[in-house]
């Protein structure tokens, strides 16, 4: 049983690396990212002056900026054939059968409903998750929230307040990618809570995100005022299918006085991605930002969301998981600058690596001179599950003022033969007991989840770990 | 048949020598007890049987229903129906008690139970190990007192339903009142799944109550002697000398 598991995950990973190679023979003939293809998205967006100003302010700042070179080598990208990232073949993606067995797969597995499947998967917005998406939003409408797709926000009532936080806290000179993004960027949410509105139940991206092309460089801009409050949900497990395999998004979040934000996301790519995505947050005084990020797929990723801790008393808690299985290398983490008196900010993240996959934990904290009386903990742990996977830490620490508290905890640990033999005694298969003490290490960001999300975040380890569920 | 059979077991740890040839048989329903002083091998015989990896069995045979399991990993045993209650259960954060009894009453028939049947269930056995409810949903073994931890081992034999359950050193490091509620654990189990017993214990507070069929005593890895009940009395009185002594 478990030998035909295996099997089939082999058989499928082999399905993804061809598809890829089909990819580029399509585009081998066009080049690099010129001012002529920005200038034809932008046409076609309608954009604004001041957009398609943007867009091609960053792709100078883009052709100028050097690609990282301190994080997991990224030249698999090929950057002379960028224009490929940025107009993935539409008619590809259109077709449910072009869609490579191991998404497919994972769909069932998960027991994703079939409209929901298709819609994920780019298909096609599906009647039933467009109804889904509409029902929501009137619902939040109805509490005078603004939650719409980014196109019709940079262009309809509210484009001033776009215009005034779009990429101000992302600039396109912040690296390579984010001026990429801004050049190129398509699809997304604007999301606006009024002053002291609660918005009741969690926003969901995932309606949006998935459709056709919009899934690669989306741009998320959420304004939570004074006193509000949000939880909004990015992605869901199903893994993310896009042709072309660099996600560069940007997701840019402002707490302001009083305001608490939730922002919880599984994100899910498939194994040929390389995921380089921002994201920052902006908090005010007696503002609260809550990260929950579960990372699992994607052949590289570069993720640290940002916690900007200006007001006094703002608060940050980061929670995460990251999983990194064969041929995966997630260089993840977080960065949190406390800029004002009295800030606090709690991050606890866990890594797993399994069959040779690579886990970095980066982590960033500044104290300004400022901030006195601040609190900052980090602490990350991580499971290794063989001898030939990794997992490193590299703490970064900038403290200003010696009124501060400041703590950073690693631990690295793998599984205990003698654990693993306590659970097999009970009459669970080893691969069934490493899966049950893996799910349960990730039980930290697992109950931060709604409860049919941590349901899928346990079954997406089990497929990690077994290759199939239940 | 036997349910259980021990031929000759030889069995190391570390590359060290432990059992030295150890047979014994237990039938259907039967409880035996095996005694013996500190360093006896007794444990080891337990986790050697439920296919412990960390004892190897160099020669000799297990069988459980005439069947040879001498080789088989743990869960396959286990699913032959024989349990071991362990003298240190292992804590295993971020997993309650209770989904993980669940998960290994489903592993074990090979079927899904209703949520509602097992919680039933599991709330009738906890009242009657005397164990807080809340303790369900705590994560398994975590911060759990020694004593707790014994509660968890049966409340598990009772859940699953074995045909043989192994104890070991069940009753050590446990107080008076703790002592009596697993011994009214034991008993609830031999009088509602009917299954058999080999209580591993050097001492006898836990037999007070159970009618034993054999006892076997073990001393350096051999089997020193096998009789009855008797020689439950016998021990409490003279303690492991005579064996010792004949061993020698």
């Amino acid at each position: 049983m478990a030998e035909r598991e295996k099997t089939q995950v082999a058989d499928i990973d082999r399905t993804v690396y061809d598809m890829k190679n089909e990819d580029k023979d399509a585009y081998r003939f066009e080049g690099g990212l010129t001012r002529e293809i920005v200038e034809k998205l932008s046409r076609e967006k309608d954009d604004p002056e001041w957009m398609h100003d943007f867009r091609l302010r960053s792709l100078d700042l883009y052709n100028e900026i050097p690609v990282p070179d301190w994080g997991p080598d990224i030249s698999g990208l090929n950057m002379d054939e960028i224009v490929t990232y940025v107009r993935p073949n539409a008619k590809m993606s259109a077709n449910w059968d072009d869609v490579p067995a191991e998404i497919k797969n994972t769909f069932e597995k998960l027991g994703i409903p079939q409209a929901e499947i298709n819609s994920l998967a780019g298909v096609g917005a599906q009647y039933d998750s467009e109804l889904v998406y509409h029902n929501v939003r009137k619902e939040a409408e109805e509490q005078g929230v603004i939650y719409t797709d980014f196109e019709s926000a940079v262009k309809g009532e509210y484009g001033d307040m776009v215009r005034e936080h779009f990429m101000k806290l992302i600039p396109p000179e912040m690296h390579k990618f984010a001026a990429l993004h801004g050049a190129v960027w398509s699809g997304g949410s604007f999301v606006y809570v009024p002053k002291g509105v609660k918005v009741s139940y969690p926003l969901q991206s995932y309606f949006r995100l998935n459709a056709p092309g919009a899934g690669q460089f989306e741009h998320t801009l959420i304004i939570v005022d004074e006193g509000a409050d949000l939880h909004f949900i990015e992605g869901c497990s199903a893994p993310k299918y896009n042709v072309a395999n660099l996600h560069a998004g940007a997701v840019e979040i402002y707490v302001k006085k009083g305001a608490r934000c939730r922002y919880s996301t599984i994100e899910n790519w498939s194994k040929n991605m390389y995921n380089l995505n921002t994201k920052v947050a902006r908090v005010e005084e007696d503002g609260v930002i809550e990260w929950v990020s579960g990372s699992f797929g994607s052949h590289i990723s570069y993720l640290y969301p940002t916690s900007d801790l200006v007001g006094e008393r703002a608060r940050s808690e980061f929670t995460s998981i990251a999983f990194a299985n064969t041929d995966q290398e997630l260089d993840t983490g977080c960065k949190v600058a406390h800029r004002a008196p009295n800030t606090h900010s709690y991050t606890n993240t866990r890594s797993i690596s399994k069959g040779g996959g690579i886990n970095n934990f980066r982590s960033s904290v500044y104290v300004a001179p400022e901030a006195k009386g601040s609190k900052c903990a980090v602490s990350c742990t991580s499971l290794m599950l063989d001898s030939e996977s990794r997992s490193d830490t590299i703490p970064a620490m900038d403290i200003r003022t010696a009124d501060c508290d400041v703590g950073h905890e690693a631990k690295i640990g793998r599984i205990s033969d003698e654990t693993v033999f306590y659970l097999m005694s009970r009459g669970l298969s080893e691969e069934e007991a490493k899966a049950l003490i893996v799910s349960g290490f990730a039980d930290t960001v697992s109950k931060e989840l709604p409860l049919e999300y941590a349901v899928e975040m346990n079954n997406l380890i089990r497929l990690e770990m077994i290759g199939a569920i239940g | 048949m036997a349910l259980l059979d021990i031929k000759d077991l030889v069995v190391s740890a570390e590359d060290k020598e432990i059992l030295h040839g150890v047979s014994l048989s237990v039938g259907e329903g039967e409880t035996h007890v095996i005694m013996g002083p500190n360093g006896a091998g007794k444990s080891t015989l337990g986790m050697a049987v439920v296919g412990s990896p960390e004892y190897e069995k160099t020669s000799g045979s297990v069988l459980i229903d005439g069947e040879d399991v001498t080789d088989e990993s743990a869960d396959k045993i286990a699913k032959k129906g024989v349990f071991i209650s362990f003298q240190n259960p292992v804590e295993v954060p971020g997993v309650t008690m209770s989904s993980f009894i669940k998960s290994a009453m489903e592993q074990i028939t090979g079927e899904r139970i209703r949520l509602w049947d097992f919680k039933k269930k599991l709330t009738a056995a906890m009242e009657a190990l005397d164990m807080d409810p809340s303790y369900a949903e705590r994560d398994l073994n975590v911060g759990f007192s020694g004593g707790e931890k014994k509660k968890a081992e049966i409340l598990q034999l009772l859940m699953l339903r074995p045909r043989l359950a192994i104890l070991d050193e069940t009753d050590s490091g446990l107080d008076v009142d703790a002592v009596r509620t697993v011994s009214a654990g034991i008993d609830l189990y031999r009088r509602e799944v009917g299954g058999a017993l080999l209580i591993i214990t050097h001492s006898t507070r836990i037999l007070d109550n159970l009618d034993v069929d054999k006892v076997h005593v073990i001393v350096d890895g051999k089997n020193a002697c096998d009789g009855g009940r008797e020689l439950v009395d016998d021990i409490n009185a003279n303690g492991f000398e005579r064996f010792i002594k004949a061993g020698a």
